[in-house]
């Protein structure tokens, strides 16, 4: 195949890696309430479904931000025409108003930091091809977005240097931990331009303490580097402590226009999470430095939003009382259905790491693996996926450095295919594990390779038939 | 500590393509608050039928209340972020490409790559088909954009293919293959020609024995070809557009390897005006090209609340097929205003039958035969005489003194007073070449106050 490139040959984008693999699965056979109640039940999607209902109830009071109307009038021609990579100023407004609300109003940004981009993926890999040549590295602390291995890799050419983190202290970055990836990189010849971190992050579903920050920011500016700090999933953060954005410690450490690193932080937003509207396209690109703006802008240009999609968002945004509504209404319902997850695993035996945010929780299977190893990690993914219809993400795909964690989704479901994953879940840790619940916490398994097939099929058929699980109402 | 492409210039923003729309931007023309200021001749934009989609829009709110039969389809769109594409749309979107080439094709929606425009769709086959340093021939003159869509993030380079206003711009055999050795001896590695046909900045669609050429040389090289549709709805006059597909189909090339390397570009920003809601697309025979660019399209997906909208649009095959002959006859008429008024005023252009603009030979008018003399007029024309259109350097074509112009962009009184203008530029020229003084500056304010009493010229 020379007659192609090598980035369209090659395929070190990770789309073949499990996470990919359990969607396909679930594709196959997707659970369906009615029509396929043995089928797989999706729980390896990121997605917000929770508050649909606020955003149709708007819509339907508020026709004309769908209808290409304003103040009664058509602006149709005006937004069939709009392509200004600029962006439409009132929609960038709303954003970052929106944005600051998430932060407690903490910070003001302003609109014209921000460029837009089709999405938060478009985004990153923007940042990336403004911030670093091909061969030159980004550090991520682990577990992270699978996605990212394709979205700041594939085009760009620029390289993932893993900063470890692991479950000893929460995942949590420290000094040790960013100083050995810097190092790291150094040894495989890798010029370090900047340091990518998710907060809240995903897959972990926990906020970044000041504390870390206040370590990234020392870190950053002490090897003279860039962070960019992907807070798509500001507005999910349900619980205490609170959600502190890089901007707010920036501000915190009096870091102004003139100090060099205001200028090397940079944020990545998205409404795909917080508003849950994925397919609508709607990232951004947060900076206090007028050039990677200039640039990005420029680059936008491979994938602005739709003049459509701004316009309503727009209207919808500027509506300060749904704005806050939906705010506190979206945290109380990710909360709950967290709890009911938390809840449900318990249940199993299976503790989660301590989330106050994002749409999943940090299962720690590591008692269910047959040894601590990543292909016992793989074994149990496919007993859940292939056996107990259950698609949840490995931590090997988040490359995680310890076997046996899974990140589990709650909010793309209903709360009653929830109940019934948890089910499911019970039984086969009960059936395979003799493991009972105790306070939550796991006991020293007893394994049953034999039971395995016929299990499956008995016990999955009598759950679709049980009445609702006592977890049910919690 | 930025990268390269960041601090660079080389994307091509700064040509002069981009500086006479920052002039426009500083001193916008307005027929009433600012009839004085620059008009806008730069844009390809088609603004000539929106009341037609306006009054469909208003027909049938379901399209843009995102509703199905009365019933709200707003979460089913909200949560569909698939790069296949909304299914529904992409079936649309292939029979309406087809109709437009007289269904003598046929395509499949599953060989269809949806992206978010064509800016989008061009880069990505880029980043499919050529390494970086690897290198695309295209005739010249071309869309001063691809500059920048096509080389700056993927570092593939663009080496031209010569045609000139001798044979009317036509590309031959001899000037491909010259195209070709130009690359060898720099070293760079040819992976195929893009050509934009109907051709941007020159309206005019492709030959028959051009696509054949075309055709004959890929085989040859084995290399691709891109054909870039954008503007296939805008034919407006014979000869009538020929697709690659078509040209390929007519010579049982299916079976042929060529047919895997041949890759069409389209968008509905040309010929349904719809720019700002970024819609574009690849379609190609290789599955493997297909798959990377779905794959690829992640970057640059089109909103699915646009998708939707234009899925419920293009199934009214009666609105589409009324749409598309109601649109050309309007080209159609707009472009013949246009050359007429360029007549009265003693130039020509070249004889085109698509597309948003005229290739115009304003060479008579040069100081001398130089693109310092044509950079020179250029900035008297936008500076002096008010009119932001498009030099043939920008464009990189190899003859000083050729100039785009658009005509669909604007309403007919604002076209009338841009030709009034183009005469008086001509008048201060002739009298500058004969007196050797510069009058410009007293000619501006007469023709600005005759401007507002003058009739407007009949319709031919």
């Amino acid at each position: 195949m020379h007659m192609l490139s090598r980035n369209a040959t090659f395929n070190p984008h990770g789309q073949d890696s499990s996470y990919f693999l359990g969607w396909q699965e679930y594709e196959k056979n997707p659970y369906h309430e009615v029509h396929n109640t043995n089928g797989i039940i999706q729980m390896g999607l990121a997605e917000n479904q929770l508050c649909f209902d606020l955003l149709e109830s708007w819509l339907a009071k508020n026709p004309e931000a769908a209808a290409f109307k304003k103040n009664g009038e058509s602006i149709f021609a005006e937004l069939a025409l709009f392509q200004d990579y600029h962006g439409l100023p009132a929609f960038k407004k709303a954003m970052v108003d929106f944005m600051a609300e998430i932060r407690g109003n903490k910070v003001t940004l302003d609109p014209n930091h921000l460029v837009l981009t089709a999405g938060a993926t478009s985004a990153n890999e923007t940042f990336i091809f403004c911030l670093a040549d091909p061969g030159e590295a980004v550090l991520i602390p682990t577990p992270y977005y699978p996605g990212f291995d394709r979205d700041l890799k594939w085009r760009t050419g620029v390289e993932i240097v893993p900063i470890h983190c692991t479950s000893s202290n929460g995942f949590q970055i420290t000094e040790t931990t960013l100083e050995e990836a810097y190092q790291e990189a150094e040894k495989r010849n890798l010029r370090v331009k900047g340091v990518l971190v998710t907060n809240p992050s995903n897959p972990l579903g926990t906020t970044m303490t000041r504390n870390e920050l206040y370590l990234l920011l020392s870190f950053v500016e002490d090897k003279g580097i860039h962070l960019i700090s992907d807070e798509i999933y500001s507005g999910t953060a349900f619980s205490s402590p609170s959600f502190i954005s890089v901007m707010e410690v920036l501000k915190d450490r009096n870091c102004d226009k003139n100090s060099e690193v205001w200028q090397r932080v940079h944020v990545v937003y998205s409404l795909s999470k917080d508003l849950g509207l994925p397919g609508f396209r709607v990232g951004a690109i947060y900076s206090n430095d007028d050039m990677v703006v200039a640039a990005a802008t420029k680059m936008s240009s491979f994938g602005l939003v739709s003049s459509q999609t701004q316009h309503l968002l727009s209207a919808m945004l500027s509506d300060k009382k749904l704005t806050k509504n939906y705010i506190a209404e979206n945290h109380k319902r990710l909360k709950q259905r967290q709890k009911n997850l938390v809840s449900g695993l318990q249940k199993a035996g299976i503790s989660c790491l301590n989330g106050n945010a994002g749409l999943f929780c940090w299962v720690d299977m590591r008692h269910l693996l047959r040894s601590n190893t990543f292909e016992a990690e793989m074994e149990l993914w496919k007993k859940i996926v292939y056996e107990v219809h259950l698609n949840i993400s490995p931590g090997s795909s988040c490359h995680c450095t310890e076997p046996g964690w899974f990140r589990v989704c709650f909010a793309n479901l209903p709360e009653r295919t929830l109940d019934l994953a948890m089910q499911r879940l019970k039984a086969f840790v009960g059936e395979y594990y003799n493991v009972p619940e105790v306070n939550g916490r796991s006991q020293s398994s007893h394994l049953s390779h034999s039971r395995g097939q016929s299990l499956t099929r008995k016990w999955v058929s009598r759950l679709s038939f049980d009445d609702r699980c006592s977890i049910h109402g919690r | 500590m930025l990268s390269r492409k960041a601090s660079c210039d080389s994307h091509g923003q700064d040509s002069s393509y981009f500086l006479g729309w920052q002039e426009y931007e500083k001193n916008p023309y307005d027929q009433v608050k600012n009839p004085n200021g620059i008009i806008q001749m730069g844009l390809a934009e088609n603004q000539l039928s929106f009341d037609r989609i306006e009054s469909w829009l208003a027909s049938n709110p379901d399209a843009l209340e995102l509703k199905r039969n009365r019933e709200s389809v707003f979460r089913e769109l909200a949560l569909f972020q698939d790069y296949n594409g909304f299914p529904a749309f992409k079936n649309e979107m292939v029979e309406f490409m087809a109709n437009m080439r007289g269904n003598k094709v046929k395509f499949d929606p599953s060989k269809l790559v949806l992206t978010a425009g064509s800016t989008s769709a061009n880069e990505t086959l880029m980043f499919c088909l050529a390494d970086p340093g690897e290198a695309f021939l295209l005739p010249i003159p071309y869309y001063p954009g691809f500059d920048r869509d096509l080389k700056w993030r993927t570092g593939v380079e663009i080496v031209p293919i010569k045609c000139t206003s001798e044979n009317g711009y036509k590309i031959t055999e001899s000037a491909l293959q010259e195209a070709y050795q130009q690359a060898q001896k720099f070293n760079l590695k040819v992976k195929g020609v893009l050509v934009t046909n109907p051709s941007n900045p020159l309206g005019t669609t492709m030959t028959r024995l051009e696509l054949n050429h075309l055709i004959d040389f890929a085989m040859e090289k084995e290399i691709h070809i891109i054909s870039d549709e954008i503007y296939s709805g805008t034919v407006f006059n014979s000869p009538s557009f020929i697709s690659i597909a078509e040209a390929l189909t007519e010579r049982n090339l299916e079976d042929d390897e060529v047919w895997n390397r041949c890759h069409i570009v389209y968008s509905l920003s040309k010929d349904l005006g719809l720019p700002g809601f970024r819609v574009g697309m690849i379609y190609s025979n290789n599955q493997t090209v297909v798959s990377a660019a779905t794959k690829m399209s992640s970057f640059g997906l089109v909103s699915s609340q646009t998708q939707y909208t234009l899925s419920q649009m293009l199934k009214d095959k009666k609105f589409t097929a009324n749409y598309m002959k109601e649109n050309q006859r309007r080209l159609k008429r707009r472009k013949e205003m246009l050359v007429c008024g360029l007549k009265g005023a003693g130039i020509r252009c070249l004889e085109s039958n698509a597309g948003l603009f005229c290739w115009v030979d304003m060479r008579h008018l040069l100081r001398s035969n130089t693109f310092e003399a044509e950079k020179e007029l250029w900035k008297k024309v936008v500076c002096e005489f008010g009119l932001n259109i498009s030099p043939g350097s920008s464009c990189h074509c190899s003859e000083p003194g050729w100039f785009r112009m658009c005509f669909a962009n604007m309403s007919e009184e604002t076209l009338m007073v841009a030709m009034q203008r183009v005469k008086a530029l001509v008048d201060s020229t002739i009298v500058h070449q004969q007196t050797g003084l510069s009058k410009s500056r007293w000619l501006k304010s007469k023709w600005v106050f005759q401007l507002a009493s003058y009739e407007r010229e009949p319709d031919r």
